[in-house]
């Protein structure tokens, strides 16, 4: 383990040398309102570059990360994150311009926005994208707001978000960050929404409907068709969750599915990296109903196509961030549609759907698999057959880790039992995916043999099993310095 | 064509559907309504690696970045000095393709850096407890307008007249839904107007949202602010540069009840506005209502010290519909530029940092004063932004001056058109005193080309 920083503080060191003022100085007390001159200096660490490098370095190598290990945690579409494109974001006409330069000096960038919104839309079928929301939670939020917009532009105060019981918990808590009631909508016995149940909540109250499709179970709503007729039908809207877009890319559109906003999650399908729990960015498509309502600014193109962008939107839902959103993540996403094209998007996500069917039917006699049709990008298996041993899904989850492997997402959606969500990602080859089988094999029967063996895992991580519990009953939440 | 990312071989394709005991990748996608299927992308076709590098390229050549120009422009975003080892070390691998630590043996090094981020923002805001970060410090003050809301149970959210307006129109946003009322205190002379928050503060506001410096660089009056809040028996939320407080005293010692602001200057690139970082912190009664991720230290089956997400009943995978916050993802990778920047730098050189630019930009606005056609625009005191009151439209001045390679600063007008002769001045370490004297000198000489036409 690494010493805190603030441990290895030697008072009088430091890691850069800055330029002096330069300048005539004057004391800052006759500058700043006495009340605003600070007392005592923030508590900073005091350390050399090298100290300081070495510290974070040896701290990133107690990560598992996707360049160092597989890592199939499903709903969160792990793949490769290119490295030409952290080359782009990182380009000086990129990473030093500033938001509020004229559009003069900044064309490439607005260009590159512009040309991403356009491709975005057509891989989601939509008419239009709005980039600024920045991350996937946040996308959730602008396009339930938009749905808000558009009922009170028909005189119409819905209260009710329906979401499914599978449903990521962002979507609850969005709904109910934009002010209304969620209601949840049961799954039935093959995994998918029950159209029965959804029928008995419609009414002339529901706002919305979202949906994830392949929903976190990994399964496609076939009936989709009807749901969103359904929900049409009494005035709601339909809102596409981009979580699980990877499975659908060159496939089936949301927006040919009926949707009305979809938010796309470019950590996830397009390949920037989740950066140890962001950077994201969750753009929002939007169908003909809901265009007026997107946040402001657009980027427009004009006839000399010069782009420019156009806060003019009276019926917008207005700003959701400051600036653009986050453009870094643009930079690669595009660099990642580019590299692909239109051939190699279907190819990205025929091969995540081959991988994940393949990983199923070579475990599906080990564990039990709650729902037999065809996956797509995941899949769901149980460890109730492991539980009833006496090994949850804990401790085979803490004991892949000893193969080098991040484990899968546990106990999620919560109407499995004993969940593991498994998504592999079309990045991986089939030597890794056949490691991560022989793991979970070897594991299962690791269950029946030496039960012990896993329960005490993980036995090769950089720590043991850690205590969560004494975290949250006694919140020790920073540094503080020795008395 | 082949793909690079896109490991599979054709006879490993055929290889893996004969183990499911498929004919083809049509039997996967049965699911699928026929009639649902897309026809081909209207997206372009794939490109080589070293194609999709000269394109970006190109894109990125079409702007005209500030690190290649003289800059005095500011307004929530600055050119600040990013020393090297910051971008080096955040570029590992381990860093960069991890997710969230959600699990704890194999992810120390970014819970550890989560953990010391949190410590960095505590001691800076002289809060008691942070959270791993929030998308940025718009959206990180309209969750603290939220905050105000779910702890006094109050339903108005006051929000001064000097809050950066995207800012301010973040929160109008994030308040619009859940049905708050947001009032804004009316600015005067550059701060907050007393007597206008005097009469606003009736006994239904849930909190105050003020920024220090304000968006028109200004040193509000905080002690006064303070006082009249908290008789209110409202909560105080202060949107704080990070920068300044190596300088400026720590919003919790004057009486701040929430800290949230911007960290894009701690060592994180400016990138066209983002990704940048928020960072968001609270007392701690409040600490239950504190949106996000937060970190805690633990300890590990064998008794070692370590550390972990924690009090998860906050937030929105457990709590679902009645969770804090929907944030899931924030920005951690931010976050941690800022954690090395602030390491790098350390106690001293934050102080420096705030010096230089305190030192530079009064210096710069003594000079501008001189200059004919130029003036102060308020009284305030302020930080290391100033707002100059310009004889011509500041936009003319701004457009004139990007021909000769300075970006003069931001015109006022573009948030609020009543000021067309404002311009919003912003100076850091990053502007040589060589850039001061080129900016004053070309001010002078544009001033009296026109004066002589």
């Amino acid at each position: 383990m690494e010493t805190l920083i603030f441990d290895k503080s030697i008072s009088g060191r430091r890691g850069v040398t800055l330029p002096a003022a330069g300048v005539p100085e004057r004391p800052i007390e006759s500058l700043v309102p006495a009340a605003l001159v600070r007392k005592e200096p923030p508590g900073l660490p005091e350390q050399s570059e090298l100290e300081v490098v070495r510290h974070y370095t040896r701290l990133s190598q107690l990560n598992h990360s996707i360049d160092t290990g597989f890592y199939p945690l499903g709903s969160c579409t792990m793949k490769y994150n290119p490295k030409v494109n952290e080359q782009a974001a990182r380009l000086d006409g990129f990473a030093n311009l500033h938001p509020y330069q004229s559009p003069d000096q900044s064309q490439g960038a607005l260009q590159l926005m512009y040309e991403l919104q356009q491709w975005l839309a057509a891989i989601t079928g939509m008419e239009r994208v709005s980039l600024q929301p920045a991350a996937g939670a946040h996308g959730e939020l602008t396009g339930i707001l938009m749905i808000k917009a558009y009922h009170e532009s028909r005189g119409q105060n819905r209260r009710k978000v329906l979401v499914p019981d599978s449903a990521h918990g962002t979507n609850p808590a969005t709904a109910a960050l934009a002010g209304f009631d969620v209601v949840t909508v049961k799954s039935d016995e093959r995994g998918l929404v029950s159209v029965e149940n959804l029928r008995e909540h419609l009414d002339d109250q529901v706002a919305a409907l979202m949906l994830t499709n392949p929903n976190t179970l990994g399964l496609f709503e076939e009936e989709i068709l009807s749901i969103q007729q359904l929900v049409h039908d009494c005035g709601g809207l339909l809102y596409y969750d981009g979580a699980n877009l990877n499975a659908i890319l060159g496939t089936v559109r949301p927006g040919d599915m009926g949707f009305d906003v979809v938010h796309i999650n470019l950590h996830k399908t397009f390949s920037t990296p989740h950066g140890g729990g962001g950077p994201g960015a969750g753009p929002v498509a939007v169908g003909p109903a809901l265009v007026p309502f997107l946040p402001v600014p657009a980027i427009e193109v004009d006839e000399q196509g010069r782009y420019f962008l156009d806060a003019d939107r009276p019926r917008s839902i207005g700003r959701v961030k400051a600036f653009f959103g986050n453009f870094g993540m643009f930079v690669r996403a595009y660099a990642f549609i580019l590299a692909h094209g239109a051939e190699g998007l279907v190819q990205v996500s025929r091969d995540a759907v081959l991988g994940a069917n393949y990983l199923k039917a070579r475990l599906q006699d080990a564990f039990d698999v709650p729902y037999g049709q065809p996956c797509m990008h995941e899949f769901v298996l149980s460890g109730s057959r492991q539980k009833a041993r006496g090994v949850s899904t804990l401790a085979m989850a803490k004991r892949l880790i000893d193969f080098g492997i991040h484990p899968p997402t546990m106990y999620f959606p919560l109407v499995v039992p004993e969940a593991m969500m498994i998504e592999p990602t079309e990045t991986e080859g089939k030597e890794t995916l056949d490691r991560f089988v022989a793991a979970m094999r070897q594991i299962a029967s690791e269950v029946e043999s030496d039960p012990d063996l896993v329960n005490g895992a993980p036995h090769s991580a950089p720590i043991g099993r850690v205590d969560e519990v004494t975290a949250a009953r006694r919140p020790i939440l920073r540094w503080q310095p020795p008395r | 064509m082949p793909f690079n990312y896109l490991p599979l071989t054709d006879p490993q394709r055929r290889e893996m559907l004969g183990a499911i005991g498929a004919g083809s990748m049509e039997d996967l996608l049965i699911t699928i309504p026929r009639e649902l299927r897309a026809g081909k992308l209207d997206v372009p076709s794939g490109r080589s690696e070293w194609e999709v590098q000269q394109h970006l390229a190109g894109l990125a050549a079409r702007n005209r970045p500030l690190s290649q120009q003289r800059s005095f422009l500011g307004a929530g975003v600055s050119l600040r000095y990013r020393p090297a080892a910051v971008d080096h070390v955040a570029s590992r691998s381990e860093f960069f393709t991890a997710y969230t630590p959600y699990q704890p043996e194999i992810s120390q090094g970014t819970l550890q850096a989560i953990f010391e981020f949190q410590t960095l923002v505590c001691e800076l805001t002289g809060m008691d407890v942070s959270n791993a970060s929030m998308y940025d410090g718009s959206t990180a003050t309209g969750e603290a307008a939220l905050m105000c809301v779910r702890a006094t149970r109050r339903r108005k959210v006051l929000v001064s007249g000097t809050l950066h307006p995207e800012y301010a129109q973040v929160v109008r946003t994030y308040a619009w839904g859940p049905g708050i009322e947001i009032v804004t205190v009316p600015q005067r002379d550059g701060g907050i107007d007393l007597a206008a928050l005097d009469a606003l503060l009736t006994g239904d506001v849930a909190g105050l949202i003020v920024q220090v410096p304000s968006a028109f660089g200004g040193l509000e009056p905080v002690d006064e602010v303070a006082t009249r809040v908290k008789a209110a028996g409202a909560l105080l939320a202060v949107v704080a540069d990070p920068i300044s407080l190596g300088l400026l005293e720590a919003p919790g010692r004057y009486g701040a009840d929430i800290c949230v602001g911007d960290g894009q200057a701690l060592g994180n690139a400016m990138s066209f506005g983002g990704p940048h970082v928020g960072f968001m912190a609270c007392k701690e009664p409040l600490l239950r209502q504190l949106p996000g991720r937060i970190c805690g230290q633990t300890a590990d089956s064998r008794g070692n010290t370590c550390y972990t997400l924690t009090l998860q009943t906050r937030e929105q995978h457990i709590r679902r519909e009645k969770a804090a916050s929907n944030i899931c993802t924030n920005q951690a990778l931010n976050a941690l530029f800022a954690t090395l920047y602030l390491g790098l730098v350390g106690k001293e050189g934050l102080r420096e940092v705030a010096n230089v630019s305190l030192q530079r930009a009064h210096f710069l606005a003594e000079r501008i004063s001189q200059v004919p056609g130029f003036a102060p625009a308020f009284g305030i005191a302020f930080f290391n932004e100033f707002v100059v009151k310009t004889e011509r439209p500041a936009e003319e001045i701004v457009r004139a001056l990007e021909a000769r390679g300075i970006v003069a600063g931001f015109p006022l007008s573009r948030w609020f058109p009543d000021l067309a002769h404002h311009l919003l001045v912003s100076v850091t370490e990053a502007n040589s005193p060589d850039d001061l004297d080129a900016y004053v000198e070309a001010l002078r000489s544009n001033h009296l080309a026109k004066v002589a036409v």
